[in-house]
């Protein structure tokens, strides 16, 4: 069977490549924190949690100090490049579709046909799985197809994540973050605050509430998952559902989406917010924050609209 | 109930707001929320490097990273402005509100891997939105470029977000049933997900309305600047 596991032993073989080359092109910042990166998916499951929790630190003093630089490997000048745009035609976008393609359709064709019964793929790990075979098949493709020096993807792959930098690992630090939050107890304490902050009697200002809550404990966390059940379990289940009779099914869907204009407002969702401006090279780091500030509002809005109507107006 | 860990929330919003480097944030807010909970040093780095080490997966799209950087030393790039370019009628707005909704549509069905920040956004998405604006306004000063760039990126994010859940069996949904079941209200994850529509269309709305503004005050800056 298939696990992920193996998926971490090619992302170990890819960072530990980086790591390699940027000893070569003397970035020991970027030698050290890509190559803790490899040991990290080599080693990681058969280390103890303290020395995890040991290479987590060593990362972020890394990344603390600096100690990431952008790298400039060697690569093909703009004008080449139009000219094999012009050469290569809409041809280029095909390898670039092969991963989406394999991870959708290999995730559809392996749920909805007897091939779950061959258990090929550790259970609900298809899709992720699924997007590496397509990362091969892609960079198979490119290579056997373009022919560029056998090099090229390794520099290439490494001009793109010094780009990124420390934000590459930035939501999975993030994830911690929120278990540590959770051990410590701290969806517990926001529940009990919110509670507190309802005016007795009004079903429209609990809504608020659900919804403000939802938004902001989101914006803490960095998701909505972790936010719901907290938000579920203070003002959701006893007040709107238990006191004032609402329909749960609207409650709980649009309540999520009401946590969602969270995500789109926080820095702390980075895979959605501050990857992509590293990606782009944008020169502010909240620039995507800024363009989805208001569309988040008016959509919050909306939201606690169709919570008001859906599940209290109409409903009864 | 102790109010102390809740510091470790300010730290981060500190944190953030005072541009410190966020790995530095994030950790040093995991170590403070720990001890004031009551945990010990070590008892805090373990939960942090076991919680770490259980979300690898999250690191794992990295890999495709060397497939767009060889694509892109051909001219992907290039070829996706060249395509814009070449297209009558092709405006940044016209094509992120396709864009919008498209993703809305693919992620309702269950296709959310279709899209994303490295393989769509940066090779595809963003490039295509330059040129179009390009095209209908001239030469953009930079701070109206990066405006582009950056709602690229923010359109991936709506209509992934408000998509999504009108698929049934995406994880959110399945939270919300679970949380709901385990209060004695048993839900279908379908009943759920109807209620996903109202917000989604509100959404390609408000924020297709978003970049329209955004392609007008192009408009108005490149104005601006003529004598």
């Amino acid at each position: 069977m298939i696990t992920y596991e193996w998926l971490y032993v090619i992302s170990g073989i890819f960072f530990a490549l980086w790591s390699l080359m940027s000893l070569v092109d003397r970035r020991w910042g970027n030698a050290a924190f890509w190559g803790l990166v490899a040991a990290s998916f080599f080693f990681g499951s058969h280390l103890s949690d303290l020395a995890n929790g040991t290479l987590v630190l060593a990362l972020v003093a890394i990344a603390g100090i600096g100690g990431l630089s952008r790298s400039m490997p060697a690569t093909t000048a703009a004008k080449a490049r139009a000219a094999f745009a012009a050469k290569l035609g809409n041809r280029l976008f095909l390898p670039a579709l092969i991963v989406p393609i394999t991870a959708v359709a290999g995730t559809l064709l392996y749920n909805y046909t007897p091939l779950a019964e061959t258990q090929l793929f550790e259970a609900r790990r298809e899709t992720l799985i699924l997007f590496g075979v397509g990362v091969l098949a892609a960079l198979a493709v490119s290579m056997a197809w373009l022919r560029p020096a056998p090099i090229a993807p390794i520099e290439e792959g490494r001009r793109l994540i010094d780009s990124i930098g420390w934000a590459a690992i930035l939501p999975q630090m993030l994830a911690a973050l929120g278990a540590v939050f959770a051990i410590a107890g701290v969806g517990d304490i926001i529940g009990s605050l919110s509670q507190q902050a309802i005016p007795q009697g009004s079903v429209f200002f609990t809504v608020v509430v659900f919804a403000l809550g939802m938004a902001l404990f989101t914006m803490i966390m960095g998701n909505a998952f972790a936010a719901f059940p907290v938000m579920a379990a203070a003002i959701a289940i006893p007040l709107l559902i238990e006191t004032y009779g609402g329909n749960p099914a609207v409650i709980g869907a649009v309540g999520m989406l009401a946590g969602f204009c969270g995500t789109l407002l926080t820095p702390m969702a980075a895979n959605f917010n501050i990857v992509p401006a590293a990606l782009l090279e944008l020169k502010d780091q909240n620039g995507v924050i800024k363009q989805q500030v208001w569309t988040a509002i008016p959509l919050w809005v909306c939201n606690v609209a169709i919570i008001y109507l859906g599940a209290f107006v109409l409903w009864n | 109930m102790s109010l102390w860990p809740l510091l470790g929330i300010a730290l981060v919003v500190f944190g953030f707001a005072l541009r410190f480097n966020p790995l530095l944030v994030v950790v040093s807010a995991a170590l403070a929320t720990g001890l004031l909970a009551g945990l010990d040093l070590v008892a805090v780095i373990e939960a942090l490097g076991r919680a770490f080490n259980d979300n690898r997966y999250i690191s794992v799209t990295w890999i495709i990273l060397p497939v767009i950087g060889v694509l892109e030393r051909f001219g992907l790039q290039e070829r996706a402005r060249t395509l814009i370019e070449n297209t009558r009628g092709a405006s940044m707005g016209r094509i992120l509100t396709l864009y919008l909704g498209f993703r809305q549509i693919t992620a309702a069905l269950g296709m959310k891997d279709i899209g994303g920040h490295p393989q769509a956004v940066r090779p595809l998405v963003a490039p295509m939105a330059e040129a179009a604006a390009l095209k209908t306004h001239g030469a953009l000063p930079d701070t109206s470029r990066q405006k582009v760039l950056a709602m690229a990126a923010a359109t991936d994010n709506v209509g992934l977000f408000f998509g999504e859940d009108i698929f049934f069996a995406i994880a959110s949904i399945l939270l919300i049933q679970g949380v709901f079941e385990s209060y004695g209200y048993p839900l279908t994850p379908l009943e759920l997900s109807v209620w996903a529509i109202p917000t989604a269309i509100c959404a390609f709305a408000i924020h297709a309305w978003r970049i329209r503004s955004l392609d007008r005050g192009l408009a108005i800056t490149r104005t601006g600047d003529a004598p």
